[in-house]
């Protein structure tokens, strides 16, 4: 037979049921976002590390000028390499019908063999060219998408100087080209830049490339040396111009992808546990409120001889009943969404297939981890349950002792109904569970505004980067170097009002056992297209002399101010230096070094040459500057702000994007539940009075009143509390991803603030809806029968 | 003299699950104007359940109840509101006085929705609580605290004061003093009054007694000599 007790815990639970399904939607919540960020994570990384394999990723890539096929042997012969792949790879202009500008191409090799080579493409819909058909092309979803490209469609390209009809038969990914970033840009932007696979007969012939490959790819044995092997093939392929080989880390897509999946990560890292912390502050107050109301039943139950411990094991049960549906709940969820998301993000970068994947340690963890939150918080009410006289029970309640309010000897009294007296004096007379009150729904709202406030950190970083870092509207980047005149000739272009020249050269930096590829920039001491931030974001002047290297650069380096890093030119002369560390500049995106223009002409050495221009523009002409550029064959590539704006929203942003919704979701959900918790709270504590006022003849609304003014107040507290709160958590989060080697600046907006506590009052107006229904049902005669 | 309370027919069945419980099974019974009746009764034979549907906390499952010949067994429950806030007094066995308001904002508490009340202060004057008055009920004794909820049912000058085991949890001197404010009441304002009780001896201040048994009236019997309550002892 069931135990009394036991008939009790259900009965209890089927009463409070709507506060359970609060408390538990709560413990759900912080459940499921830990098990959803890191299911997310780990199926991310095992669906790239599928994709990567699957399509056989290379691990290390070079391009050339030209070598002929029987120098693959010799790669092959290098200690560590597994299976070398020489393709060709080249740029084109590309005339897609219906667009407005030219996009650049890049046409790739496919190998002669099905399924054979490297970097395999996996076709979408379609087919492969034909062998040795020249006029047909498999072209990148990405691209194919951006352009609305159907089976059929053709696009025209200018190849070596002849202008080809190509029709596309197919369209693929490749896991090369996750993101694909033209030459001449930094970040994607699938409509002026896409791929194109080629019948590698047809590109030998069109090329006048025969048994010869100016790119390669290889992939490594395991444990073998990568950076010997780099340095391997950059020994063979020297005479053959080659250009340095890379590593995956270093390889554009890749490294882009890294970059997100590694922000993703940490995001993931550091909400989650903030959401199961908060929750579990909540769930102290809201259980040991609830303990509070069953005092005198507890008292009761002693009275007849049940032990404190018995008493106490019978109210953790129904703390663990509640967490168990909350856990579970919360796995299913947090599954659930974990998969949602995943999907969501496999289509965000085009992967052709989906690995979710659930660690059982997570997920135990997460479990234990919602009980031993459940524990923690009933374990100050279950003492207080324990340590109760019996005699509480026995005797008649003592009415709580109320006192004049602060108010009234302030002299307010006169202003204050006696509803408002009541109200005021309920709030002064339990300071502690008015100020847990507003404590608990404030931070519920400090988890919306901590949240929301990443959107905020977005913005800014666009706005640093994009306005204040740049002061030109356009750019432009040559195929190579080029003499310092030919800014003139950018300059007379229709639509660039101003033009001022840059250098840039991709350098390793070392600095022990760190180094870091990346791009080194000229800045003019005199120029102010380009600027640098200091740490405060205030416009500096580039160092005479030494190198700047943005935070992030200088994290990953682990190198402070006036440190010395070794930079290695790749290219040209191959110069190397040690230099001192003369400034350190705040971008958010993006890891650069610059130096001074005419410092950095002395660094690399003769001949002087430009590689790129800045450039002030007039919009209105912006297509007209598009059109031009192309017939410069020494433009690579013109980038203009707004599209650089738009494609960073839709590729860095978005994705950062698509995880915060969910945790902007999770955060709502929990104030919801907090705050009705802490309205229904404050109705089983006021049951009695309330109903006695019913049965003098209050009306509901005057009833609702009191026990809702007092809610109203509590949560207009709250609201700045949040607020407050919620600064705090950002902050710690900014710091925290310092650590992680992101940059997030600490900026919240009055929007984010206003939404935060929108989202608190919406909650809050909802639970006195539901609250005020209830106050409507009170049973007013079983009020009067019992005494509390 | 009128009749206040036209009670015909009274029914209550409380059904929990298979069990039906018939708390009252047909009362008939007609209250007149300021009249001071007592009701008794073993416990768990109705009284509650009448005094609480007279009152307009609780419906009827069947019969009729006319309050000045308006039926309020089926009124609505914003008419119900109404007729309590307007016409009804109450006083029960647990005083329910809202703690955090003193014994003056109590009564206030019923005075401020009143079309004509007494002066609060007047109606602590009735049960002699003039001196308390700015005492909140953790500092009065169990008495004083049903002496304020008893100045708070009469300073509405309520038509009907309704009195369920008004002295249930008073010892003898301090029940007294409670019935004799209630008597005050009935008399000065003129009040129908019913006054459940368990003692038998308390019976011998109202104008009639009604025994109560099993869910129906057994007994009627008017009072002939009234006593007042002061002299009453148990
Ligand atoms: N909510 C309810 N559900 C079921 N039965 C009820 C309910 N309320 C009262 N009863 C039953 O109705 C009957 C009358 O109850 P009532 O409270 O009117 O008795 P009473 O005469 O006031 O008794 P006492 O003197 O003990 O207060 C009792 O048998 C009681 O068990
Ligand atoms: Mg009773």
């Amino acid at each position: 037979m069931r135990s009394v007790l036991d008939l009790k815990l259900l009965r209890d639970l089927w009463h409070i049921r709507g506060q359970a399904f609060a408390i538990a939607v709560v413990i759900a919540c912080g459940v499921a976002t830990v098990v959803m960020a890191f299911g997310v994570q780990r199926s991310l990384e095992l669906t790239r590390a599928a994709y990567y394999d699957r399509n056989g990723f290379a691990d290390v890539f070079a391009s050339l000028k030209r070598a002929p096929m029987s120098v693959l042997a010799d790669v092959s012969a290098l200690p560590g390499v597994a299976t070398v792949d020489g393709r060709i790879v080249r740029g084109a202009l590309l005339d897609v019908p219906g667009a407005m500008r030219p996009s650049v191409g890049r046409l790739v090799s496919l190998p002669r063999t099905e399924g054979g080579g490297l970097n395999r493409v996996t076709l979408r819909w379609g087919r492969l060219p034909r062998p040795r058909e020249a006029g047909e092309a498999v072209a990148s979803e990405a691209f194919a998408a951006a352009h609305g490209l159907k089976p059929g469609s053709v696009v025209s390209a200018n190849l070596n100087g002849k202008k080809r009809k190509l029709a596309i038969v197919g369209v693929g990914l490749s896991p090369e080209y996750v993101y694909a970033i033209g030459p001449g840009l930094t970040i994607p932007d699938d409509e002026a830049f896409g791929i194109l696979w080629l019948d590698a007969d047809a590109m030998e012939a069109a090329f006048a490339l025969e048994s010869a490959f100016d790119d390669l790819a290889l992939t490594l044995l395991r444990g073998a040396n990568e950076q010997a092997v780099i340095e391997g093939v950059d020994r063979i392929l020297a005479p053959y111009g080659g250009l340095g080989a890379i590593g995956r880390e270093d390889h554009l897509s890749n490294a882009y992808l890294d970059a997100e999946l590694e922000q993703l990560g940490t995001i993931g890292s550091l909400i989650p546990p903030i959401f199961l912390a908060v929750s579990a502050f909540l769930l102290n107050f809201v259980l040991s409120r609830l303990l509070d109301t069953e005092r005198e039943q507890i008292g009761l139950m002693k009275s007849f001889g049940y032990s404190g411990r018995t008493i106490a094991g019978h109210y953790l049960k129904l703390v663990l009943l509640i967490a168990a549906a909350g856990a579970l709940f919360g796995v299913l969820l947090g599954a659930w969404l974990g998969h949602a998301m995943t999907g969501l993000y496999t289509r965000f970068y085009h992967f052709p297939l989906l690995h979710y994947e659930l660690d059982i340690v997570v997920l135990v963890g997460a479990v234990l981890a919602a009980f031993l939150v459940a524990v923690l918080g009933a374990a100050g009410a279950l003492r207080r349950a324990m340590a109760l006289a019996p005699a509480i029970a026995m005797r008649p309640p003592p009415p709580p002792v109320y006192r004049r309010s602060l108010t009234e000897l302030l002299g307010l009294s006169r202003a204050l109904s006696p509803h408002g007296r009541m109200i005021a004096r309920h709030i002064e007379r339990w300071p502690v569970r008015a100020g847990v009150t507003s404590l608990g729904v404030g931070a519920s709202i400090a988890l919306m505004v901590s949240t929301l406030f990443f959107f905020d950190a977005v913005e800014l970083m666009i706005d640093v980067f994009y306005y204040r870092v740049q002061h030109h509207d356009a750019s432009v980047e040559f195929t190579d170097e080029r003499g310092p005149g030919i800014v003139h000739e950018v300059a007379r272009l229709p639509g660039v009002l101003a033009a001022e020249a840059y250098r840039a050269a991709p350098v390793r930096l070392v600095h022990g056992s760190r180094s870091e590829r990346t791009g080194l920039i000229g800045i003019p001491e005199d120029g102010d297209m380009r600027r640098l931030l200091d740490e405060e974001l205030n416009s500096v002047s580039v160092p005479p002399e030494g190198i700047a290297l943005s935070v992030t650069l200088s994290r990953r380096l682990g190198v402070g101010l006036g440190d010395t890093v070794e930079v290695r030119a790749l290219q040209g002369r191959r110069n190397a230096a040690s230099l001192r560390v003369a400034a350190l500049v705040e971008e958010f995106v993006g890891e650069t070094a610059y130096m001074e223009a005419k410092a950095l002409d002395a660094f690399l050495g003769a001949p002087y040459a430009v590689t790129g221009a800045r450039l002030v523009t007039d919009e209105a002409h912006l297509d007209e500057l598009y059109a031009a550029v192309t017939e410069v064959p020494a433009i690579a590539g013109l980038t203009d702000r707004r599209r650089a704006v738009a494609s960073f929203r839709a590729s860095y942003a978005e994705s950062m994007n698509i995880a915060l919704l969910f945790y902007v979701g999770f955060a709502a959900a929990i104030t919801v539940g907090v705050v009705y918790n802490a309205a229904r709270i404050s109705l089983s504590e006021r049951a009695r009075d309330l109903a006695t006022l019913r049965v003098l003849g209050f009306t509901k609304v005057e009833t609702a009143v009191i026990l809702l003014g007092e809610f109203a107040i509590l949560v207009c507290l709250a609201l700045p509390l949040g607020c407050l709160f919620g600064y705090a958590i950002a902050a710690a989060m900014t710091s925290a991803f310092e650590s992680n080697l992101f940059r997030i600046p600490l900026v919240i907006t009055v929007t984010t603030y206003s939404n935060a506590m929108l989202v608190g009052i919406g909650a809050a107006c909802l639970s006195a809806l539901l609250v005020a229904r209830r106050i409507g049902r009170l049973d007013l005669i079983a009020v009067l029968k019992t005494r509390d | 003299m009128p009749a206040e309370f036209e009670i015909r027919g009274l029914k209550k069945v409380y059904r929990t699950g298979e069990v039906e419980v018939h708390a009252l099974r047909g009362i008939d019974l007609d209250l007149a104007r300021g009249e001071l009746v007592v009701l008794l009764g073993p416990s768990g034979s109705g009284k509650s359940t009448f005094l609480n549907i007279v009152g307009g906390l609780d419906t009827a499952s069947e019969g009729t109840v006319l309050f000045q010949g308006q039926d309020l067994t089926h009124a609505r429950e914003r008419d119900l509101t109404r007729y309590r806030r307007d016409n009804v007094g109450f006083v029960f066995q647990f005083y329910n006085l809202l703690p955090s308001l003193t014994a003056l904002e109590n009564v206030r508490l019923v005075t401020d929705i009143a079309s004509s009340p007494l002066d609060p202060r007047e109606a602590l004057k009735l049960v002699r609580l003039e001196d308390r008055m700015h005492h909140f009920p953790a500092q009065l004794s169990g008495g004083e605290q049903q002496r304020v909820a008893i100045a708070r049912a009469i300073a509405k000058r309520p038509k009907v004061l309704l009195c369920d085991e008004p002295t249930g949890a008073l010892d003898s001197a301090t029940g007294s003093v409670v019935l004799s404010a209630i008597a005050r009441a009935n008399a000065e304002l003129g009040a129908t009054t019913a006054v459940i009780t368990h003692n038998a001896s308390i019976a011998q201040m109202g104008d009639r007694v009604v025994h109560f048994a099993d869910g129906a009236i057994s007994r009627i019997v008017a009072v002939e000599r009234k006593v007042a309550p002061e002299e009453i002892s148990w």
